[in-house]
């Protein structure tokens, strides 16, 4: 996961803005807001970037909508309450090249970002849909204790070092997509780890303003004792990073890095961290799985964990459900060992969302036609649901849990409850 | 910030359950009021399940929660803005002193007035509008019209808990009466002449919210500064309400118009007969409308002279628009206001005592207060190219309170002849042929996400739902 980069921080701002031809004038906004940054004149209501603190506590009262417009913009050239009250309709978004004129770096993020408001539990289950509503902040009760943060900035050894012992290709070959299966070894120094736990690698050298690079959050795709079992090594699953969200090419500067090692190599690390997505360990727990691309790595630890408690013949498991998403099946990671594993240790669900000549399936379209097992899943306080990729598939993923669940004849506000109050879903997107 | 108590029978944020006299009255008063709503609440519609948004909390995030209810279970609650501390008297005689938390003696005829007639239009629309929503044009619009709806029976709360927690025995006698009037009804009907009219259509639903509801919030925000602070911070929180209806209106008449104006494009006519024939609604019939909806409501402040409004002023009761913001002595003694009349055939602005013409002072604030949006109409016009501007019509026009009811008066402002009258009011107020056409129109649409052909989508849905969302579902 790469962290919001704060290039040239402050210099750009998400403006807070009005629209004029949706706006009814009503006066509400301007009554509730509580710092006083709305005011208007004859024309327009309007919203002044000085005094706006983006709380948000006039989008759920404004009638129209109106209220809920947002502009990236460079702080100096914000627009001024002059500007808006001549409005007669929203100015466009700048361009990239507008901004970059105005001396903003590409990918510049601002501050503080608009978030959706996050509405309170609701009447009857239909408020405005906030799928991290319902992401547990604890473990399973059957979850092993995590260490975390023996190794940061607050920590009494900031950094450890890592040496690469395994760097291989896990998709197959193609031109715009590359995943590989890093395998890291500790030596000596502790990094004791659970799966559903990340690492963070910091790439040497620094960045376009000689800043030291951030660290990058990996997933560990490995078990607890290790990717060789006894050893005392972890192992990632790390795409090659081409381009941006938006499909600008980007050189990814960890990603790369890390697919570039060789064997032998060091590097420094941090962590563990993560102390809620966990995997139960009690028997008979049921794990379901979903995620997409590189989110198979917390997904593929907690399987590779299972089929060797399996193996010992000690542990009785429950049952495992995965539903595996990619553009296509050239890209999914550990495509050929997944196929291999037997049909009654894990139940697997793919979704292909960009195989030529086939309709586009993502992995909610997947759960939708397992909804008779996954609703006995949901039902049943031993099972545990595990959501890892991309931003984009959460709200999509929860909402087909939802309907599945209503589906069923459950109450959601009472499974999507107690399976937040449970440590009974998890999600972790990017 | 006070939370409203959901175990109680009726949910509030007044701490019901503490005033034990006021509670058993008031959960005496409920089933009437439901039984009312049953009665005269939206036809056929009670066993739906409609996206509404229920007031939990008064805070901005508590106040807009959204999800599917039936009508009749909508938590209809008591809930009053947050107290300001140590709040003074801020306009009349009693300027400075500390704001009544109780009703004083000499005013409590005057204060019962008031909070009756306000609340007697709470119901009064709700029994105008409840045919509606067999011929609404959409599942957004019937959302929006059910909404409206209860929130007009949550003020009637509002109003039903004023009279009963300070007015005694004759409030709660007035709290039954304000079940039992009827719009329209001849032998027991409403209490303001406008609010007996018919609602027959959607596009006087529009008209209706725009103009009428606009009243009452200038209304409203006239009693939220009164010194009877438990009327200030109930009619508060009732502005936060009223604002969606107002939304309703004017964003229902600009999509009637946009609709009008691509079909106006399309065609390449402003004949209003080929428009009709193609199923929309020509713009002089949208201003004919306008002209009927805004002389009506503007009739509502009262007449342009009168003793009651420099009496509700000056003791306190009821202050002017936005009387915080404004920059005089707020006493107002000696100040004069021009006020408009005819006399032989001519206008002339007549000085009266500013006291005594705050209804005429209130009633232009609201003039200029809707003119803003049949400009933004206006501008849906122009973005399609076409030669029409929409204008409310002058003040004199079609007036029956005051000075200048019954004089015969243009829409464009001039005093003519019956003759004159007679011979344009055809195409100065809608005809009885004009309701024919749009009632003609009226069919009900309820597929989610399609609308009737004489009127365009919104441009979003509400709560950032999308436009197709399920906003009604229908057992």
């Amino acid at each position: 996961m790469d962290m919001a980069s704060t290039v040239e921080g402050g210099a750009v701002i998400k403006q807070h803005l009005i629209d004029p031809e949706i706006c009814i004038r009503c006066n509400t906004c301007e009554s509730v807001c509580p710092v006083k940054a709305i005011t208007h004149d004859s024309n327009n209501y309007v919203v002044d970037a000085e005094i706006c603190n983006l709380c948000m506590a006039c989008i759920s009262p404004c009638p129209t909508g109106s209220i809920d417009n947002w502009r990236t913009m460079p702080r100096v050239r914000a627009y001024s309450l002059e500007e808006q009250l001549g409005w007669e309709s929203l100015p466009d978004e700048l361009s990239p090249e507008q901004l970059a004129e105005a001396g903003v770096a590409p990918g510049a993020q601002p501050d503080a970002a608009p978030e959706a408001p996050s509405l309170p539990a609701a009447v009857s289950g239909d408020a405005v849909f906030n799928s991290a509503e319902y992401g547990a902040s604890i473990p399973p009760w059957s979850a092993a204790h995590a260490y975390t943060n023996l190794y940061g900035p607050k920590a009494a050894q900031k950094t450890v070092t890592a040496t690469v012992a395994g760097n291989v290709r896990v998709t197959e070959v193609g031109k715009d997509y590359d995943t590989h299966h890093i395998v890291l070894d500790f030596g000596t120094m502790p990094f004791p780890v659970l799966e559903g736990q990340s690492i963070g690698v910091v790439p040497p050298g620094v960045d376009a303003n000689g800043r030291a690079h951030h660290p990058r959050q990996y997933s560990i795709a490995s078990p607890r004792n290790g990717e060789r079992a006894g050893y005392n090594n972890l192992s990632l699953t790390i795409k090659r990073v081409l381009e941006d969200h938006q499909g600008n090419p980007v050189r990814g500067v960890a990603s790369n890095y890390m697919c570039d090692l060789k064997v032998g190599d060091e590097l420094q690390v941090i962590g563990p961290f993560g102390a809620s997505f966990l995997m139960p360990n009690h028997p008979k727990s049921h794990i379901v799985m979903i995620c997409t691309g590189t989110g198979s790595a917390p997904m593929r630890a907690m399987t590779e964990w299972r089929r060797r408690l399996r193996n010992s013949g000690k542990f009785e498991g429950g049952k495992l459900m995965l539903f595996f998403g990619a553009r296509t099946k050239e890209e999914l990671p550990y495509f050929g060992p997944l196929q291999s594993l037997p049909k009654d240790f894990i139940d697997i669900s793919f979704a292909f969302s960009r195989t030529p000549n086939q309709p586009k399936r993502y992995v909610q379209d997947t759960m939708r036609e397992r909804a008779a097992d996954l609703a006995v899943l949901l039902a049943d306080p031993n099972a545990f649901v595990y959501v890892c990729g991309l931003k984009a598939m959460e709200e999509g993923v929860v909402l087909a849990l939802k309907d599945i669940a209503q589906g069923a004849g459950l109450q959601w506000d009472t499974v999507g409850g107690a399976l937040k109050r449970e440590g009974r879903l998890h999600l972790e997107t990017y | 910030m006070s939370s409203i108590d959901y175990s109680e029978k009726i949910p509030n944020n007044v701490n019901l359950s503490e005033d034990r006299t006021l509670q058993r009255a008031l959960e005496q008063w409920q089933p009437n009021y439901l039984q009312w709503w049953g009665d005269m609440g939206p036809e056929g519609s009670q066993n739906f399940d409609v996206y509404l948004r229920t007031a939990i909390s008064v805070d901005p995030q508590g106040w807009a929660q959204f999800g599917h209810v039936k009508m009749p279970d909508y938590r209809w609650g008591i809930f009053l803005n947050p107290a300001e501390k140590d709040r003074k008297i801020h306009f009349g005689d009693h300027l400075g002193e500390a704001a009544w938390q109780d009703v004083p003696g000499e005013h409590r005829a005057n204060l019962r007035r008031i909070i009756v007639t306000q609340g007697d239009t709470e119901p009064a629309s709700v029994e105008q509008q409840r045919h509606l929503g067999l011929t609404c044009p959409s599942q957004y619009d019937l959302r929006n019209l059910f909404q409206v709806n209860v929130e007009e029976g949550r003020h009637l709360w509002a109003m039903v808990y004023l009279l009963h927690k300070y007015f005694g025995r004759d409030g709660r006698e007035e709290g039954e009466a304000l079940l039992e009037r009827r719009s329209g009804n001849a032998d027991n009907p409403r209490i303001l002449q406008a609010f007996n009219e018919k609602t027959p259509d959607w596009l006087s639903f529009f008209m209706f919210t725009y103009f009428t509801d606009r009243d009452g919030k200038f209304q409203l925000c006239a009693l939220a500064e009164s010194s009877f602070d438990p009327l200030a911070r109930t009619t508060k929180f009732m502005l936060t309400e009223e604002a969606h209806h107002m939304f309703v209106g004017e964003s229902g008449v600009s999509r009637v118009i946009q609709r009008s104006c691509a079909a106006m494009n399309e065609l390449k006519t402003d004949d209003p007969a080929k428009l009709r024939a193609a199923g929309v609604i020509d713009l002089p019939t949208i201003q004919r409308y306008l002209n009927f909806h805004f002389s009506v409501t503007i009739d509502l402040f009262g007449a342009d002279q009168s003793s009651n409004a420099a009496i509700f002023y000056s003791s306190g009761l009821k202050g002017r628009f936005e009387e915080g913001r404004r920059a005089d002595d707020h006493v107002l003694k000696g100040q004069h206001y021009k006020v408009l009349e005819v006399q032989g055939g001519q206008f002339v602005e007549r000085d009266v005592p500013m006291l005594n013409a705050l209804n005429e002072v209130l009633r232009d604030d609201y003039i200029k207060d809707s003119v803003g949006g049949v400009e933004r109409w206006n501008k849906v016009i122009e973005k399609a190219g076409i030669p029409f501007r929409l204008k409310v019509p002058h003040k004199a026009f079609h007036r029956n309170i005051g000075a200048l009811a019954g004089v015969k008066v243009s829409p464009d402002g001039r005093v003519v002849h019956d003759h004159e009258w007679n011979q344009n009011v055809e195409h100065w107020l809608p005809t009885d042929e004009d309701r024919a056409f749009v009632a003609s129109l009226m069919g009900r649409v309820v597929e989610p996400g399609k609308f009737a052909n004489w009127i365009a989508p919104p441009m979003m849905g509400i709560n950032r739902q999308p436009v197709n969302f399920d906003y009604v579902r229908f057992n």
